[in-house]
């Protein structure tokens, strides 16, 4: 298969990337990992008159600690959120993410920047950076704005970017003491989409209190989905058994799935109360200190 | 659409070509370069066949634009071969019947090749998580973990 012909661009700086989104306009794409936008440009379900190809502007690819935050590069791929020791130390709930994107060739090339900004629902970060509670970061001509993430996926395959606005970088909370995440999806092989996925951060207190809950699911709505219900009903709560199974099926109310070749709604909305349930069992572990 | 002028070292010899920027990297290499040996399988980004090495990572070339190639360094599974003598992951595949129809095999050894250049002691999970990328119909696998074992201790051995 072979893509409609396009015009190439490989700015060497941002600025040079953001002058051309700005005159380009709404005919360019940007091109990072390419591992969503290359398959479907090859199936010509989107056809850009122009790519901006940002992979040789330096200074994007990073994972790094700063003001309290662990910070995400434009250009930082799979692989290395998975393979990071400060990731897997400090937030096991991304490397859980990154290990069950596609396959291990698709992220040695797909960044996690990308993975949000292609808006799809099926995409499993947006899920977990919901849990996390992550800001993320649109570079644009007038400068920088921070975009939090339950604001920045408004409708399908839409996110709150403007078409000359780059996100340049993910922010993420550092967790306090006594918190745990986890994300877990249900797969039909390596490889495929979520037919379900849930990812939850929780924080406690000294008294096994939980102080903070953030739950995001994937790939059972037209966009991810930040499940408040379930977060609020989780806090001020010692996470007993009957409260992880009432907060699993808060949860799975909240998902709004549609039948499809990986099931039907109904099985998608048990799923996500299953899904939520491990998780939580997950993130308390974790949570206490284990692993 | 204007061409675009490239510069690629592919298994060690500089290569300059003029592509259109929509060229894929493995019409690239099997057009091109006339480097047949990279597959083409499922051309939408699942199976591997295609996998070849860029700057010591394994990726799929039918998801990657010739383009982005300029500049960088490829090992294609024509490049495995040094000096007449195989390297030890083809041998691998020969001593433990690692593969059948061959299709997948470039792709296999290609994956091989950057997971055993980082990690030379793998566990048998460990492989067929590397391996998740790379399909083959006929084998079951077993045999290409034997294979990946085979080569892993040959370059323990220094055998390389």
């Amino acid at each position: 298969m072979i893509p409609r012909s396009f015009e190439y661009f490989s700015p060497r700086t941002l600025d040079e990337a953001l002058s051309l989104l700005q005159k380009l306009g709404s005919d360019a794409k940007l091109l990072s990992g390419g591992q969503s936008l290359i398959p479907m440009m090859k199936l010509r379900l989107v056809s850009p008159q122009y790519i901006v190809d940002i992979n040789r502007i330096p200074g994007l690819d990073y994972i790094s600690e700063s003001d309290g935050q662990l910070t995400i590069g434009a250009l930082t791929r799979e692989h290395e959120l998975e393979t990071s020791d400060l990731v897997r130390s400090k937030f096991p709930i991304l490397a859980d993410t990154a290990k069950v994107i596609a396959d291990p060739l698709v992220r040695s090339q797909a960044t996690v920047c990308g993975n949000l900004a292609h808006g799809d629902p099926a995409n499993d970060h947006p899920a977990t950076m919901l849990a996390l509670g992550a800001t993320v970061v649109a570079t644009g001509p007038k400068g920088q704005r921070e975009i939090a993430i339950e604001n920045f996926f408004p409708s399908l395959f839409t996110t709150a970017l403007q078409a000359e606005e780059i996100l340049t970088e993910i922010r993420i909370p550092f967790p306090l003491p006594r918190s745990g995440g986890a994300y877990l999806k249900l797969e039909r092989k390596v490889g495929d989409f979520a037919t379900a996925g849930v990812a939850v951060q929780i924080t406690l207190d000294g008294a096994g209190i939980c102080q903070r809950a953030g739950v995001g699911l994937t790939n059972v709505g037209l966009t991810p989905i930040k499940a408040k219900q379930a977060e609020a009903f989780l806090v001020d709560k010692t996470l007993d058994d009957a409260t992880i199974k009432h907060a699993a099926e808060l949860a799975a109310s909240e998902s709004q799935p549609m039948d499809d070749i990986r099931g039907s709604a109904d099985y998608k909305r048990d799923l996500v109360r299953v899904l939520a349930a491990r998780a939580l069992g997950r993130a308390l572990d974790r949570a206490r200190g284990g692993a | 659409m204007a061409k675009v002028a490239i510069k690629v070292k592919v298994n060690g010899v500089e290569h300059e070509a003029e592509v259109e920027p929509r060229l894929l990297l493995v019409h690239f290499l099997r057009e091109t370069l006339r480097l047949t040996g990279t597959h083409i399988g499922c051309d939408t980004s699942h199976c591997g066949a295609c996998t070849v090495v860029i700057d010591g990572r394994a990726i799929k070339s039918c998801t990657a634009f010739a383009v982005q190639a300029d500049g960088r360094a490829i090992t294609t599974v024509e490049g495995l071969e040094q000096d007449g003598k195989l390297h030890p992951l083809q041998d691998g595949f020969f001593q433990e019947h690692g593969l059948q129809c061959g299709y997948c095999t470039p792709g296999m050894l290609m994956t091989g090749y950057a997971f055993l250049g980082a990690n030379t002691d793998p566990t048998d999970d460990e492989i067929r998580r590397a391996i998740s990328g790379n399909l083959c119909r006929c084998t079951g696998y077993v045999n290409i973990v034997k294979a990946y074992q085979y080569a892993a201790q040959k370059l323990r051995e220094g055998g390389a």
